[in-house]
Order: structure tokens, then C-alpha cells, then sequence
């Protein structure tokens, strides 16, 4: 099969306007970099061939990733279904590994040191769960409208994500959250979207609204309900005791889970980067990322300054330049025009992805094309807000453009993968 | 399954849209609507000044600040706007000339770039400061002064003990551990300024500044809505007595060796002198390059820590231990007594006894005070010949686990980098050295505090800890705590270790032992009126090699104790290398240190002592000739006797 493809055509079958897409953001992402450390003066040729700076590492990490596409590309797509829960239990042990043998890096015990590179496996295991989730949902065993299998599916996304938060890597575990899009796409009650919003809802104004006023107010919400539901009520007894169930809930969650949480579960420093985003906390310490990248993308305008000449940037004031704060160097050199462009571009792939998972035959090839779009959407929305103020600081990098061997070579995978499954469209895959 | 779910992939496609909605307003209201962020990162509007916040300052245990902050000058210059200025009035204020100008500020723009402020001349001394500020509208905007704080040391006391701070290297600027830090920052190199550099350092700050069209500051941009504030560094307090550290490094003039000493209950430590001493504030200011490589290169090293990086034989300071370990293994009771007559002769070799009249080793006590040889390596061979171990390898394993557990062998952890573990030979070690065959009589020294055991005075100190508080110690530490500090960094030294498991009556008969050393034994110049003090003398036979042969060196003077008997608040351990009896010179430096201390004065009595002891030179002749570490230091080193006299004693 591999020899007559290669006889046929080596690219056929291949999606390029994905190609396309991932080339430009990745080119985005190499001049950012560059513009994030170039220094006047600096031996560019000479940086690039000792690796001594972060755009000629990006370089090396292009390099090798394209080899890695390259591979993908000549791999069956049986591969991937057939090895999907072999590499995600392969993933889980790396994971649990890394407690154990693990290197401490800025105050997240989750890296590997090979030879002198640092590793991030939880980036790695996010296509592994990204690959079981959609073999397992594929499988002719797996009834989706069951409970059960709802649990084995939720269970699948939630083990990586809680040895991540072991490792103390918060952020990059939140993303794990983004498989639920995936099961919402196969099913998973629409309820569940609300629940969530209402949860994120809930927590906020727990935050931002003091909580004895929050519980005035939902009594007298509910009282309202009850009152103008009480037709219904004498019907059925039942609602009662749902209404009154969901009072309760929300006035405990308020009371004394969300504080809870806030003094004994997370950390000092997170409670105080979304006290932070909330307009609670004024300590400069903890304000003054948030601040300085806002200062260095709103100087931006709207025509930028352009191309290295952003002064915030160049000069050390934005803290981790080429990693999860690069958005800053767009926002700076190329403006309000820049970051529109910039944005468009990962919509048009978000979209893209969409459209090509819509078109599959095979369940398999569908979830996982979904499992691709949930992350890179989750990844995008969540370090973009956290630049400009939106999000509370979770450390996790820009899909395709942050710096990062681990990160890059993560994202070419999961999308080379796909483009391998879609290629092979007309095979219904298990 | 739902293959043909369209309104699901519909409200998924709404999530992703509405998200990036929000960015896109929220970029539009940041990036076009928003005019401040343009006019904050916009130099020719807005000055952006960089606020360095004050290191922390450190205090001894009654509040005096022995490290602190002194105010002084940078010129610092931005090539590109340093251009039309008078270059030559310049050149004159600074003593250069022009081709030492151009050449800074070549190398400004080669380290920085033209854009960015560069350091053009740092630490100006004062009257070349007090010059430049009267003239420095002449040369702005591309030159300015930019006010620094250096270091300095009240007590000229403690220099290895507090360290000093240098500029960050380029090497440590590619580590991502030093990520924080930009060219020019300083940053503790040695003692607690580097152990402590997270808390001491503070966190910068960033001023926005409006200027007008002659680049001059004119107030605070927004109300200083914008600024982050320099949050100054946090203050350590310290165990440390700086009357009592004074008083050491006094009494350790013209002496190579340490004091260490401890307060055995909170494992704080009192003072630790590594003589020779030398004055911190050699390395602040505008000299301190040119004073480094001269400490660095002098014959006495007095860089080297003395106190925690020296190993030195124990010797007999170390027979405590001995007799510990055989109580508590149960093979003598505090009554055993061996027939000593000047000489251990059961190996078959001589080891010499300073005493030979029968009965000086009748019992424990006896023992301890008069200090014999024989009665302690006996003792060694009783513990690793007991026939419960079955054998001597296994045996000696059960002594080395005991030395470990008081702190022998290993590094302690104290808070200060460069702590060296000494030696303790174990099973292992014992088999490569005789390759396999050796029994008790190979290392019986060890039972004397000779040959294969080698100890830190830190870690001679803190044993007596462990014998003053009868079997436990905290980890030795300087710090005690740190001015508004949440985290638990000092958790370690909070917490109380246990020794093994010896029992009480154990302790007992040694420590009666140790009183009878100084009460009536080789000891007695270190009593104290009024306070009972248990001691135990050392001699410590030391070699070195000298052209390719191995001298036999004069002894070292070792002496440790900890003072009251009960509820003991003191202990010490004190070596003065090379230089005889324990009993002549560390013993009555031991015992006015405790005096001090616990009285927070010296008796009248022993000024001739004291005077003595301060004359008393044992530095090597040819050390000395070499040495420049005197005029070094200056006003100190050339102080009298009797000057140093007059601090203590008013009359």
C-alpha cells in the first residue's frame, strides 16, 4: 500500500489548506520568537548554528517535526486505531514516571531531562487520550447513551489530567477539560454545557459578590420560582424537592466550596492570579505579568509598530517573551490589524478541522479530528485571554507558535495524524 | 450514532465564534480604543524607570543590624542620546581620557545595544559624585546617575558567615535558574547573602514617569495607576550574638582555626569564627575586584570557612562518643575500669598514655578526666568485637551508624553553601583500605579521635549539642526567622532529631566525667565562677606532606564543652591549628566565649588571660612574612592588645 501511494502521487489525498494554515502559524510563530530575543547586533547565522537562542532551537524542534510528520505520513492508518490504548497506557506510565524521576522547572515538578533537552510528557499524553477517547468511542461495544459508558469515556480524559495536577502543571491539565467538547459532539446531554457554564457562573460571583448577599439572592430567586411555579408544584410533589435541592446546592457551593477550595485546595499564587484577573488583588508581584503584556499589546495600536520595533517586548519587560506570552510580540509589532489576521487564521483552522471531521466515514477518524479542534481551541482561547487580561495566568503555550520542542512537536503530530486519517476517509476505520 | 449530528457541530462552531468574539473586542477596546497603553510603553512620552528595591537586611539575635544598606552612585549612559555632549569636561570630572571614553562606550553598545542604558562608571566615590551631580544637566539625557545601595557590614565582624554579593556572571545569565536576573544585577555569592538570596532580594518595580520635552521626570504618569512597586527584600533575624562574634574573632588574632558554638536548644547558632578573619567590607564598593583576588591569593585563605569546610582529627574530644556508644551497647557499665600503665600495648604495637600512675582508668569518669588513650581504644575494640555482632565488620557497620546518628560523616545541612561532611570510615571503606583483612586493632585510633575519623568544628560542636541535651540536636542554623515569611523555608531547623536511643544514665556518667575535666582535670582553665561547665580537652596528632614526605605537624589545640550542667544554654567546640595542648589555648578562648555569654560580661579576673591570649601568635613564620591579609584589613588588625583590652574590661 505505502509503495503504490508513493508510485501514485507521495501528497495525495492530503488537505492543504490545514497544510497551509499550519505553515503560517508556525511561521508566525518562528518570526515572533526571533523578534521576542533578536538583539541589535546579535551574529544571527552564528546563534542559529551553536543553538544558542530560542528561535534557532524552534528551528532545530521544525526540523525534527517534520520529520516526525513525514513518518506519520507514510504510516497506515490502521496504525492508529490499532495501537490508540497501547500508547495511551505507554503515556499514563511516562506520566508516572515523571513523579517519580522528574525535573523541577519554574515550580512544575513535570519535565524529563534526555541529554541535555527538557520533555514535557503531559504535552505528549494529550494525544494519546486524544486517540484512546476516539477508539473507544469508535468501538461497536461502546453505547454512548448509556451512563456507563459516559463514565469509562469522562474517566479516559480525567486520569492524565489528575497525575498532571500531581505534578503540580495546573494548566496543562485544564486542558483535558477540552475532550468534554468532543463527547458533547457524540452525545453527551446538552445539559451538561449548561451545568458547566452555571458552574463557571456560580464560582465567579462567589468570588466577586459577598456570600451572605449571594444567598439573600438566591433565596429570593427561588421563592420567586416556587410562587410562580406552584400550579405545577401541586401536580407534581417532586419539584419541590428539585427546586429546593438546587437552592440548597447553590447556597452551600457559594458558602463553602468555592472558599474551600480558594484556602485548602489551590495554590497561593493561583488564588491570587484570578483575584488578580478579577480586579481583586493589587499586589504588584502577582499584577505585574498581566499588566505588562496588556501594556505591550494595547501600545500595539492599530497598525503596530511594526516588525521589531515593539519596545515592551524587546526589552525584557514582558516575562516568558518566546513561551506562553508570545501573543505580545504580535500584538505589539503588527497592532489591532496584526492580532485580527492572526486570530482569523487559527479560526480558519478550528473551522477547517470541523469541516474535515464532519466529513469522515469512520466514528474514529471523526472523534479524534474533534479531539484536535477542542485542544488547539482551548489552548488558543485560554493563553490569548490570559494575555489580555480575560484569564487568570495559566501557563500553557500558544499552539504552533510558543516556543516549546514538546509543544511543537505535539501539535504537528496530532494534526498530521489527522490529516493521515482523512486521507484515508473512504476505509471505515476501528 | 449520530454520524449526521449538524446542531451539535453547530454549537460547538458558536462556542469557538463567540470565544474569539470576546478576544476580538476585548483586543479592539485594548489595542484602538484604549489611548494609555500606547503612551506607557511610548519612551518620548513616558519615562519607564526600573526601581530597584533594598536588599533585605540581617539582624543578630538582640536586633543590631550587622548587614545593611549604604547608599551609592552608577553613571550610566545611553549611547545613542549621548551624543553633542563636552566630552572633555567629562573626561576631567572622571579622570579619563578620551580614549578610555570611546572605549566604554564601545563596549556599552556592544554589551546592551545603543538603546538600552548601560553602566559607564559604577560606584562612584564620593567626591567624584558630589562633581558630576553639580554639573549633570551639562551631559543629559544620555548620561544620568542612578543610585545604587552596596552593602555594608557595621561590625566588620562575620564575614564568612554573611557573604558578599558580586555581579551576575554571563554564564549564570544562560542558567534558567538566574532567568530573573538581567546584566548587572548583583547576587549573593557565598554565606547567607546566598542562601538566602529568594527572600533577601526583594522584587523589582516599575515607576511610569511623565517627562517634558528636555527629557526631565515631571511627576508620576496617571496618578501612578500603572506603577508596580519595588517590594524591598525581607530581614532575616539571626541566632547570632555579634558581642560574642567580636569577641572570637578578637581572641582568634594571630591564630589559624575556628569557633563554633551553639545554643543547643533551639540549634541556633551563637558565633562561628574562621580565623584568619578578614573584613567583610573589603568587598563592597568601588575595590572590591582588586581586594577579592588579594583574599583569594593569600597564604592564610582566609575565604576558606574554616568552621564548616576544615575536616581536623577530633582527637580526644572525641572519647565522649566512645564512651557513649560502649554504654549504650552494654558491653561496659560506668564502673569498668582498665589497668592503663602509660601505654595500650594489646596490639602489639605502643600506644602512648600521657598518664602511667595505676588507677588514672579505674572507672568511666576517672577515665574521661584524665583522658587515657588506652581505656578509649579499648573501648572501640569492645564495641566491634561484641559477640552479638558476630563478627567485626559487622561490628564496626553498628559504630559507624552510631557516628552517623551524631552527626559525623556527612554534611549537617547548615544554612550556609560550602558545608564539607568530614569522614567517618565505614565496613566499606575499612575492607578497600586493608583490602579485606583487618579486625579491631587496624583503626583502633578511631576510639581516640585519631586516623579515620575526621570532623568539621561545626560538627564537633553540634555532638556537644547532643550530649548537652542528652541524646537530641536541631539542625546548627543561622536564621531564626525572617521578617513576614509565609513559607516554611526555615521548617528543617524547627524540627527536634533523636539520637539513636541511648539511655539517660548513659549521658549521665559522661557528662559527670566532662565536669570532672574542667573541675579537676586537664580542663581547668576553662571554669566559670558560679557555672558548672563539662569540657573535654583534645591534642590533635595531625600529618602533612611536605616535598613528597609526610611531616609530622604540631598538634592542633582542640577543646569542646557546653555550659550550664543542667538546662545547658551554650556549646562549643574551639580549634587553634598547630598549636599544642588543647589545654593552653582552645580551652580559656572556649571559656570566655561561654563567660560572655552567660554572664554577658568577663570577670576582672581573667584579664591576664585574656591578654595572653590575645598576644599568643602561632601563625607558621614563613605564612606570615607572606601574608598582606594585615594591612588588608586595616584599623582592626592594627589594634593593640590593650586596646582590644579596653573594650572589655573599664578601668
Amino acid at each position: 500500500m505505502i509503495n503504490r501511494r508513493q508510485q501514485i502521487k507521495l501528497t495525495e489525498g492530503i488537505d492543504w489548506p490545514i497544510m497551509g494554515l499550519y505553515f503560517g502559524l508556525v511561521f508566525v510563530g518562528l518570526l515572533s520568537i526571533f523578534a521576542a530575543e533578536y538583539r541589535e547586533g546579535d551574529g544571527i547565522w552564528n546563534d542559529i548554528i551553536h543553538l544558542n537562542k530560542n528561535y534557532a532551537r524552534q528551528l532545530m524542534w521544525l526540523g525534527i517535526s517534520g520529520v516526525l510528520a513525514t513518518i506519520i505520513w507514510l504510516t497506515d492508518s490502521k496504525f492508529f486505531t490499532a495501537t490508540a490504548n497501547l500508547l495511551y497506557a505507554g503515556g499514563i506510565v511516562l506520566l508516572l514516571v515523571v513523579i517519580g524521576i522528574g525535573k523541577d522547572v519554574k515550580g512544575s515538578h513535570s519535565w524529563l531531562v534526555i541529554g541535555g533537552f527538557q520533555f514535557q510528557p503531559a504535552e505528549l499524553t494529550k494525544l494519546c487520550t486524544n486517540l484512546a477517547l476516539a477508539k473507544y468511542l469508535s468501538s461497536l461495544e461502546t453505547d454512548f447513551t448509556k451512563m456507563r459508558s459516559r463514565l469509562i469515556a469522562a474517566a479516559l480524559a480525567l486520569v492524565p489530567c489528575v497525575i498532571i495536577i500531581l505534578q503540580d502543571e495546573t494548566g496543562l491539565a485544564l486542558v483535558y477539560f477540552s475532550f468534554f467538547l468532543v463527547m458533547y459532539r457524540e452525545g453527551l446531554p446538552g445539559i451538561l454545557l449548561i451545568i458547566a457554564f452555571s458552574g463557571i457562573v456560580l464560582v465567579l460571583s462567589a468570588l466577586l459578590v459577598d456570600k451572605n448577599i449571594l444567598f439573600i439572592i438566591f433565596s429570593v430567586i427561588t421563592a420567586l420560582v416556587i410562587y410562580f411555579s406552584r400550579r405545577e408544584i401541586k401536580r407534581h410533589r417532586s419539584r419541590l424537592a428539585l427546586i429546593l435541592g438546587i437552592w440548597a446546592f447553590c447556597s452551600v457551593f457559594v458558602m463553602f466550596i468555592v472558599p474551600m477550595a480558594f484556602t485548602k485546595v489551590l495554590k497561593d499564587y493561583q488564588v491570587r492570579r484570578i483575584e488578580v484577573m478579577l480586579g481583586k488583588e493589587n499586589d504588584p508581584k502577582a499584577t505585574y505579568n498581566t499588566r505588562q503584556s496588556m501594556i505591550a499589546i494595547g501600545s500595539g495600536g492599530f497598525f503596530g509598530k511594526g516588525y521589531l520595533k515593539g519596545t515592551q517586548t524587546r526589552y525584557d519587560f514582558v516575562p516568558e517573551q518566546s513561551t506562553d506570552f508570545i501573543f505580545c510580540t504580535v500584538g505589539e509589532d503588527f497592532g489591532f490589524l496584526g492580532t485580527l489576521i492572526f486570530v482569523g487564521l487559527y479560526v480558519a483552522l478550528l473551522l477547517r478541522i470541523i469541516f474535515v471531521a464532519e466529513r469522515q466515514r469512520s466514528t474514529f477518524s471523526r472523534v479524534y479530528a474533534y479531539g484536535v479542534a477542542s485542544i488547539i481551541f482551548f489552548h488558543m482561547a485560554i493563553n490569548i485571554s490570559m494575555t489580555i487580561g480575560l484569564a487568570p495566568v495559566i501557563g500553557i503555550p500558544l499552539p504552533l507558535v510558543s516556543y516549546g520542542g514538546s509543544s511543537l512537536m505535539t501539535f504537528t503530530m496530532l494534526i498530521f495524524i489527522m490529516l493521515r486519517l482523512d486521507a484515508d476517509r473512504q476505509m471505515v476505520l476501528r | 450514532m449520530s454520524v449526521y449530528n449538524q446542531p451539535r457541530k453547530r454549537v460547538i462552531q458558536f462556542i469557538i465564534l463567540g470565544m474569539t468574539m470576546l478576544i476580538v473586542v476585548r483586543l479592539f477596546f485594548l489595542q484602538v480604543v484604549e489611548k494609555k497603553y500606547s503612551k506607557l510603553a511610548d519612551a518620548n512620552a513616558v519615562l519607564r524607570k526600573v526601581v530597584y528595591p533594598s536588599r533585605g537586611i540581617i539582624f543578630d539575635r538582640k536586633g543590631r543590624s550587622i548587614l545593611s544598606n549604604d547608599a551609592m552612585y552608577d553613571l550610566v549612559v545611553t549611547p545613542i542620546s549621548a551624543r553633542n555632549i563636552d566630552t572633555n569636561y567629562l573626561c576631567q570630572i572622571l579622570q579619563i581620557d578620551k580614549e578610555e571614553f570611546k572605549r566604554r562606550i564601545a563596549t556599552a553598545i556592544i554589551k546592551n545595544g545603543s538603546r538600552r542604558v548601560s553602566v559607564f562608571a559604577s560606584l562612584l566615590p564620593p567626591d567624584m559624585f558630589g562633581r558630576l551631580q553639580e554639573s549633570m544637566y551639562l551631559f543629559q539625557p544620555g548620561f544620568d546617575l542612578v543610585q545604587r545601595q552596596i552593602r555594608s557590614y557595621p561590625f566588620s565582624a562575620a564575614a564568612n558567615i554573611l557573604g558578599y554579593i558580586g555581579e551576575v556572571s554571563p554564564q549564570m545569565l544562560l542558567r534558567p535558574a538566574y532567568s530573573a536576573y538581567n546584566q548587572g544585577d548583583y547576587l549573593g555569592m557565598t554565606g547567607l547573602e546566598r542562601t538566602y538570596e529568594g527572600v533577601l532580594m526583594g522584587t523589582r518595580g516599575i515607576q511610569y514617569l511623565v517627562k517634558d520635552n528636555l527629557n526631565r521626570p515631571q511627576g508620576s504618569y496617571e496618578k501612578g495607576e500603572f506603577d508596580t512597586a519595588a517590594i524591598a527584600g525581607k530581614n532575616l533575624r539571626l541566632s547570632l550574638d555579634i558581642d560574642l562574634q567580636v569577641l572570637g574573632e578578637h581572641l582568634m588574632r594571630n591564630k589559624i582555626g575556628s569557633i563554633v558554638a551553639i545554643d543547643p536548644q533551639t540549634g541556633g547558632l551563637l558565633t562561628m569564627v574562621s580565623a584568619p578573619v578578614y573584613d567583610p567590607n573589603l568587598l563592597t564598593g568601588s575595590y572590591r575586584t582588586r581586594n577579592f583576588s588579594r583574599l583569594f591569593t593569600d597564604t592564610t585563605k582566609p575565604l576558606f570557612n574554616r568552621a564548616i569546610q576544615a575536616g581536623y582529627p577530633p582527637g580526644s574530644s572525641m572519647k565522649p562518643l566512645t564512651a557513649l556508644v560502649a554504654l549504650d551497647e552494654g558491653v561496659i557499665t560506668p564502673s569498668f575500669g582498665f589497668p592503663c600503665h602509660g601505654a595500650y600495648v594489646n596490639c602489639g604495637r605502643a600506644i602512648a598514655c600521657t598518664h602511667s600512675s595505676p588507677g588514672h582508668a579505674a572507672n568511666l569518669r576517672l577515665a574521661i578526666a584524665n583522658s587515657c588513650n588506652a581505656y578509649f581504644v579499648h573501648l572501640y575494640r569492645l564495641e566491634v568485637d561484641a559477640p552479638k555482632w558476630g563478627g567485626v565488620k559487622k561490628g564496626h557497620q553498628k559504630w559507624y551508624d552510631y557516628m552517623t546518628s551524631f552527626g559525623l560523616g556527612h554534611r549537617l545541612g547548615i544554612d550556609i553553601p560550602g558545608e564539607s561532611g568530614g569522614k567517618a570510615i565505614d565496613t566499606i571503606g575499612m575492607n578497600k583500605l586493608y583490602r579485606g583483612q583487618w579486625n579491631s586493632c587496624s583503626e583502633l585510633y578511631v576510639g581516640m579521635g585519631q586516623g579515620q575519623v575526621v570532623a568539621t568544628p561545626l560538627q564537633m560542636a553540634n555532638a556537644m549539642c547532643i550530649i548537652a541535651n542528652r541524646g537530641s540536636y536541631y539542625l546548627p542554623h543561622f536564621v531564626h526567622s525572617i521578617d513576614n515569611e509565609e513559607s516554611d523555608i526555615l521548617k528543617k531547623y524547627k524540627e527536634k532529631h533523636t539520637v539513636a536511643h541511648v539511655a539517660d544514665t548513659s549521658y549521665r556518667s559522661v557528662i559527670f566525667g566532662m565536669q570532672d575535666v574542667v573541675e579537676s582535670g586537664t580542663g581547668r582553665v576553662a571554669q566559670i565562677e558560679g557555672v558548672i561547665v563539662c569540657g573535654k580537652t583534645g591534642t590533635a596528632e595531625n600529618n602533612a606532606v611536605v616535598d613528597g614526605k609526610l611531616v609530622k605537624l604540631k598538634n592542633h589545640s582542640v577543646f569542646v564543652a557546653f555550659a550550664p550542667r543542667d538546662n545547658p544554654k551554650i556549646a562549643i567546640a574551639v580549634i587553634v591549628e598547630n598549636a599544642g595542648f588543647g589545654a593552653t589555648y582552645a580551652a580559656p578562648i572556649a571559656s570566655l566565649i561561654m563567660e560572655k555569654y552567660l554572664h554577658d560580661t568577663i570577670s576582672v579576673k581573667r584579664k591576664p588571660m585574656m591578654k595572653t591570649l590575645l598576644e599568643y601568635n602561632t601563625l607558621d613564620p614563613i605564612v606570615r612574612e607572606k601574608s598582606k591579609l594585615d594591612s588588608l584589613n586595616g584599623a582592626t588588625a592594627k589594634m593593640t592588645s590593650d586596646q582590644i583590652l579596653k573594650l572589655y574590661f573599664r578601668d
